[in-house]
């Protein structure tokens, strides 16, 4: 039989606040424990939460980039569970009336057609604090400083149906947040992170079957490999006349194998009920219009701008925007040179080439867009051939300084004068009388040995095009 | 000097008639030879207390005092108060002290007032005779075999003992009012978000309100006006301005219409209160007052809804008391399950344990719709019944309590019984509405309290038309014959 799988994600979105979604403490990764935890974060008796305003704004920000409704009113409610590393008994979430719903996140399958994936919805809530079972002898140690870490979850609907499908959503909204400047994009660090509900039904059927969670899966690698080991699972249960059993469960990257967490029996109750602490987070349109103002251009947009205006194929305009750093670098040397096909060879090319050699970020490159457009420009104006442009770059990547100072100092400029190039054509014609009689006797083909040669004994300074009129008309006799 | 209202008090500090430091000494002694029949605080702050009076003797002697420099307060446990057990009646607590103070507690520091100590109450404001507190119950000075009232008892019978002019209190469903009934004082429950909960151990975050507990209504006056206010760490405080609430005590009441619900004079009420009641009323009809008979028809309904509300709030609110970060935790748990059964088994006491089950009840998938979403839907009809009737009227009165105080014991042993006892206290907490207690006579030797209700952020009506109602009779200076 053929299986078609059907997979949904849930992704938690760190936010990029300076503080906490309701406390003041600091949010910043990696200081040593409970030390960014203050007396809302830590639970203590009689202390209330206060919702962070920028969090608003942010899922706002995001709504209006996925083209959902942001809800007017959206309300948070309490998720009762007992966990040692949650302070309150509760965290603090969203249930009924989301802050953002009805969304939807186009994707690019790799037959190059488009895929539209709808997000049901996304809501605030604040993160746990961590239990540390390492370190400790039969102990646990809870370090809190990430608990009220604000976090935006983003749910998806059922409509991925594979593996790849589910990886190449996930990059879209990771490439997503990050343009919105909503989540440092951090994976490592936890700060963009996965669940996925995988579930198979015979092709064709309509229903679905019974899905199993797969909790926090940290990488796209791991996604991938997680999703498939899922269905194949899946597979051979139901292909050995079993059941599928809806539960939670763990990814293994070790064994690259999937384990049972909980059964739905086991599931906790979460009694959710509107938090009485906090008031319903009430949006005026004005506020969603002024975010809409403040939205920057978005990764699709940008796609189209830099097919349609700078005519890049839409493979090279969807690797350049998925970096939103490296996109804009490459929009900066495209306006200042005016030559955008160029701008995409160097910055796709020797630039990404040397950075991945280096493995820096493009935001550390010691090549400025300012200085790869001025070395644009030189080719452009003939100072620079192909030749020379390499050697340029290479000195400013090494720190030697910009474009012009470089060819100043090596030497770089072109030979223009008439006389100087007639004397080096003379001495090769001079010294080939061999392939000056091919060349005489129909044989063009030899034409592009001379034109070596002459770059060659110029050192690559000798403008290509004067070179090329010259030769022809000296070897013409 | 300890028959002195916090206003007389006040006067005597500003005339050098007596130092902070005296005052406070003096109160200080009272507590020490009294409170052993009363049991009315957990905790005494002496050195505490002393270091604040001479503080503000030494403010003034600057020139640099206010109104309420150098008078004393007693604190009810549930306010988090820096570097002092915190304990809100429960062994949960014991050994808490609390790192910061509530904002009501940091306010009245401001205001150069002196604490004294921090009273005993039901556990966790949960009870509505003090017989709930882990540390024994509060004894009421009118008669040491009943009880003060709850969950606010030792406030009130530390107020009514003069043991202190004036103590906090918190009401999520009568918790001031009825116990000042019981005692004899008078306490104001604010409107919902007239003073902020930062730092007040939540029982029921949506009816929770702190409040003064005096032996006047000027003095709840004075005190309101140091309370109240927005506070930017809780959201559900409102952004008003207040008012100077002592301003408008001398307000003219003719003219000022009175509604009297027929619902909280029928059936479960004791008639002799019913008269003391209905003696008051004649007086402010003597003072120009009009008298309204109104209906609040889903009166019924508060007690039920109340009941599924409150313990649904509570069972999350006590969710962080789990002995992980501080409070109680079990000797020896043998894993994590054990940890949580035993620490909060052991910790909370068995109506606390009763009202969490309630409340984890009534939020449980499948019994949501039928409970707490239900008893959302009346809580706004009996709100809609107040509005209805403040068109009519401008304040509702009606007895405080259905009896006077009853004896400790009594009623220990029937929660639904010890639930009715703030039948006519409830719905005001349900509507957010503000209400006050004033004494109003005696039964039985017992006292009996008037309770009026406000409209939202009406406390200055409410305080003058308590005032009034003082300026012409002396129920609210008598003083229990042991503790005079």
């Amino acid at each position: 039989m053929e299986w078609e799988p059907v997979i949904g994600l849930e992704i938690h979105v760190q936010l990029l606040t300076n503080s906490k979604i309701f406390s003041g403490a600091s949010i910043a990764y990696g200081a040593p424990p409970n030390t960014q935890a203050c007396a809302v974060d830590l639970g203590l008796p009689g202390v209330l939460p206060v919702l962070n305003k920028e969090v608003v704004r942010m899922a706002v920000k995001f709504g209006l980039a996925i083209g959902a409704k942001v809800s007017t009113r959206s309300i948070f409610a309490r998720k009762n569970y007992f966990y040692p590393d949650l302070p309150k008994g509760y965290q603090i979430s969203q249930y009924e009336l989301p802050i953002v719903e009805h969304g939807h996140l186009d994707i690019e399958l790799e037959d190059g057609t488009v895929k539209r994936i709808g997000v049901t919805r996304a809501h605030l809530e604040e993160d746990a604090g961590k239990s540390l079972h390492e370190d400790f002898h039969g102990l646990t140690g809870i370090d809190l400083n990430r608990a009220g870490t604000p976090l935006l979850e983003v749910v998806s609907e059922p409509d991925l149906r594979s593996a790849k499908e589910a990886v190449a959503y996930m990059k879209k909204m990771h490439s997503l947040v990050q343009y919105l400047e909503i989540c440092d994009g951090n994976m490592q660090e936890g700060s963009f992170r996965c669940d996925a509900n995988v579930s198979i039904r015979p092709k064709g059927q309509k229903a679905f079957g019974t899905r199993a969670e797969l909790k926090n899966i940290n990488s796209f690698r791991f996604v991938e490999r997680a999703i498939n080991v899922e269905i194949e699972r899946q597979i051979d249960i139901l292909e050995g006349g079993g059941e599928v059993i809806q539960e939670t469960r763990l990814y293994d990257p070790d064994k690259n194998e999937t384990r049972s967490m909980r059964t739905k029996e086991e599931a906790n109750d979460y009694r959710y009920f509107p938090d009485p602490d906090l008031l319903p987070v009430v949006i005026e349109e004005g506020f969603i219009e002024d975010v809409k103002k403040s939205l920057p251009e978005l990764p699709d947009e940008k796609i189209h701008r830099f097919t349609q205006d700078y005519g890049l194929n839409a493979y090279d305009a969807s690797v350049m925007v998925a970096n939103r750093d490296m996109a804009e670098y490459f929009d900066a040397v495209a306006q200042a040179t005016g030559e955008p096909k160029a701008a995409a060879n160097w910055v796709m090319g020797d630039l990404t080439g040397a950075l991945n050699k280096s493995g820096q970020e493009i935001n550390d490159s010691p090549v400025t867009a300012a200085m790869l457009a001025g070395m644009i420009n030189r080719i452009k104006d003939g100072t620079l051939t192909s030749k020379t442009a390499k050697i340029v770059f290479e000195a400013m990547w090494n720190g030697e300084g910009e474009a012009d100072q470089i060819i100043e100092a090596k030497d770089l400029k072109p030979i223009s004068d008439t006389g100087a190039i007639e004397k080096i054509i003379d001495d090769i014609i001079a010294a080939n009388p061999e392939q000056v009689e091919q060349y005489r006797s129909g044989k063009e083909k030899v034409f592009g040995f001379f034109v070596g040669q002459v770059m060659k004994a110029s050192k690559g300074k000798a403008n290509p095009q004067q070179v090329n009129e010259l030769l022809k008309r000296k070897l013409a006799g | 000097m300890h028959n002195k209202t916090l206003a007389e008090l006040s006067a005597a500090l500003q005339q050098s008639e007596v130092s902070s430091e005296e005052l406070t000494r003096h109160l200080l002694q009272r507590i020490q030879s009294l409170d052993g029949k009363l049991n009315a605080l957990v905790t005494v702050t002496e050195e505490h207390a002393l270091a604040q009076a001479r503080q503000a003797d030494a403010l003034r002697q600057a020139g640099n005092a206010g109104p309420m420099t150098g008078l004393p307060l007693i604190h009810k446990d549930i306010f988090c108060t820096d570097g002092v057990k915190t304990s809100c009646g429960s062994k949960m607590l014991d050994n808490f002290i609390a790192p910061y103070d509530a904002t009501i507690v940091a306010k009245c520091k401001a205001a150069g007032m002196v604490m004294l100590g921090k009273s005993n109450m039901d556990e966790f404001a949960m009870g509505s005779s003090n017989e709930t507190s882990f540390y024994g119950p509060v004894h009421n000075p009118w008669d040491l075999d009943a009880v003060p009232g709850g969950s606010s008892g030792g406030s009130a019978a530390a107020v009514a003992a003069r043991l202190s002019p004036v103590a906090t209190g918190t009401d999520t469903g009568g918790s001031i009012r009825q116990p000042a009934a019981l005692c004899g004082v008078t306490g104001l429950k604010p409107t919902y978000g007239r003073v902020s909960r930062y730092g007040m151990i939540a029982f029921a975050s949506s009816l929770d309100q702190a409040g003064p507990m005096t032996r006047s209504a000027e003095d709840a006056a004075m005190m309101l006006n140091v309370m109240a206010g927005f506070d930017e760490r809780d959201s559900t405080s409102v952004e008003k301005a207040v008012p100077d609430y002592t301003q408008t005590l001398n307000d003219s009441l003719k003219g000022l219409k009175i509604g009297l619900p027929k619902e909280y004079f029928g059936e479960g009420m004791d008639q002799a209160v019913i008269d003391v009641i209905n003696t008051a009323i004649k007086q402010y009809q003597e003072l120009g007052a009009e008298v309204i008979e109104i209906s609040l028809p889903n009166f019924a309904l508060a007690v039920p809804a109340y009941y599924v509300v409150a313990p649904a709030e509570c069972s999350s609110n006590l969710s962080r008391f789990d002995g992980v970060r501080f409070g109680y935790r079990c000797e020896n748990p043998k894993d994590l399950q054990d940890f949580y059964e035993r620490s909060r088994g052991e910790g909370f006491g068995a109506e606390v344990k009763r009202r969490i089950m309630i409340g984890t009840y009534a939020l449980s998938a499948g019994y949501y719709d039928a409970y707490y979403l239900k008893a959302q839907k009346l809580r706004r009809l009996i709100s809609d019944d107040f509005h209805k009737a403040f068109e009519q009227v401008d304040v509702i009165m009606s007895a405080t309590a259905p009896t006077v105080a009853f004896k400790l014991g009594e009623k220990t042993d029937d929660p639904v019984t010890m639930y009715l006892s703030d039948i006519n206290t409830i719905a005001v907490n349900l509507a957010g509405l503000p209400g006050m207690s004033i004494p109003a006579g005696f039964v039985n030797g017992l006292p009996v309290g008037l309770q009026i209700i406000g409209n939202y952020f009406d406390e200055q009506r409410l305080l003058n038309v308590a005032h009034q109602y003082q300026q012409v009779t002396q129920w609210h200076q008598q003083s229990p014959q042991d503790f005079a």
